[in-house]
């Protein structure tokens, strides 16, 4: 009885810490980002590992999710008569939802668990605390840079993912299925709003930090880790645990950001 | 020709995404830096229902701008609507703004139609003649309940 208590009292002061040392870890990143040297040459390379890398994974995912929300939005319009609203159908579902998860949960799958493997393995053989015995800030010299290259990529990821999904939409609807071109793009510019795109565009930052946020601390703690595993496995799991753990806060900020933008 | 490096790669990039972005925001999200110049006018309508900022004024069937604004004359309970109309279009002093509704279920939009008058409004004018929204709900009760 009394192990069970002490172990939820473990489990909750655990639980404390990981928060507290998260909060800690995401603003020291922000302040290393503004702290002078900044490296812009390490932002580059950042930007083309977790940006320019991603997009023909972006490319294909945006063609397909597109083409598929025109089929079946031009069979499910087609019993109301209303094929006409295919177009805005399509731009409205990819540009306020679809656009910024999808790219989230691909760019999670492709760059946010290499960025935790890379640094967990860091972590594991040690890098890391050469880098501090050089006096130099691993927060600054390892995550900074991947912060700025997710503040910067993800936007540019999700737009052009709203882009192809578009022209997706019209290949399925307007090419395949003779839905009148001009029925699908003025429906489109006149139901889309700036509301729209601006919430698009709010969403994609937040989800760049919360990936890089979250596979990044993963990877640098992963000495602090809990269950006592280190080593390969310990990085196998650690990188588990950011995927699962980044893809669910997607899913939850979310529903959250769309109740206060939209509210 | 100079083999693609790692900054150029990146710049396309980059680039591919601002102009979707941009591509967005002006085609679809009506933010245009280089829209055409536009002058304001009023209107006072006893009912309004349905009309947003940002909806469509049109002439013949031609989008000619949009309303900037709706307030409520707390004198005389009357809907004031802002109008921003293209430059390019000049309205008659005795032009006629209506309320309809694009379709049934559609969007309300202020129909203007041309008077026959010499004089031509201008900036901060006000539109005198106007008809009210016209809601459906409200004719349908009529025709049910006016019977007797």
């Amino acid at each position: 009885m009394l192990k069970l208590v002490e172990k939820l009292g473990g489990d909750f002061l655990y639980l404390l810490e990981t928060t507290g040392r998260m909060g800690i870890f995401f603003a020291s990143a922000i302040a290393n980002i503004f702290k002078p040297p900044v490296s812009l040459y390490a932002i580059v390379r950042q930007i083309y590992f977790f940006g320019a890398r991603s997009l023909v994974v972006i490319l294909i995912v945006g063609l397909f999710t597109g083409m598929v929300l025109g089929l079946q939005g031009y069979h499910n319009l087609k019993q109301f008569g209303s094929e006409d609203v295919l177009g805005s159908a399509v731009a409205l579902s990819l540009i306020q939802e679809l656009g910024p998860v999808l790219t989230a949960l691909m760019v999670i799958g492709r760059a946010g668990s290499a960025i935790c493997a890379e640094i967990g393995i860091m972590r594991h053989s040690e890098q890391i605390d050469a880098l501090e015995c050089m006096a130099i800030n691993p927060v600054k010299y390892l995550v900074a840079p991947k912060f700025v290259a997710a503040l910067v990529s993800m936007p540019a990821l999700t737009f052009i993912f709203n882009i192809i999904g578009i022209f997706g939409g019209y290949l399925a609807g307007v090419v395949l299925l003779d839905v009148a071109e001009g029925a699908y793009f003025q429906g489109m510019y006149k139901s889309v709003e700036w509301v729209d795109i601006r919430l698009c565009l709010v969403k994609s930052i937040i989800f760049g930090l919360l990936i890089v946020w979250i596979t990044t601390f993963k990877g640098y703690f992963l000495h602090l880790n809990r269950t006592g595993v280190f080593g390969a496995e310990g990085v196998s799991r650690i990188t588990t645990d950011a995927v699962v753990f980044s893809s669910v806060s997607i899913l939850v900020w979310d529903y959250l950001i769309g109740s206060i933008i939209l509210s | 020709m100079k083999k693609l490096n790692l900054e150029m790669i990146v710049g396309m990039f980059l680039l591919a995404g601002f102009i979707s972005f941009s591509w967005l925001a002006v085609k679809m999200g009506d933010i245009n830096p280089f829209a055409e110049e536009t002058y304001p006018v009023t209107a006072r309508f006893t009912s309004i229902s349905g009309l947003k900022e940002g909806s469509a004024i049109e002439l013949a069937g031609v989008i000619v701008g949009k309303v900037s604004n709706i307030e409520l004359d707390t004198g005389d309970y009357e809907a004031v609507v802002h109008l921003d109309i293209d430059k390019r279009v000049e309205l008659q002093d005795d032009t006629i703004a209506s309320i309809r509704t694009a379709g049934i279920i559609g969007d309300k939009f202020i129909k203007l139609t041309p008077g026959g008058s010499e004089i031509i409004l201008g900036a901060g004018d006000e539109i005198e003649e106007t008809e009210p929204a016209i809601s459906l709900e409200e004719l349908v009760s009529k025709y049910i309940f006016d019977t007797k």
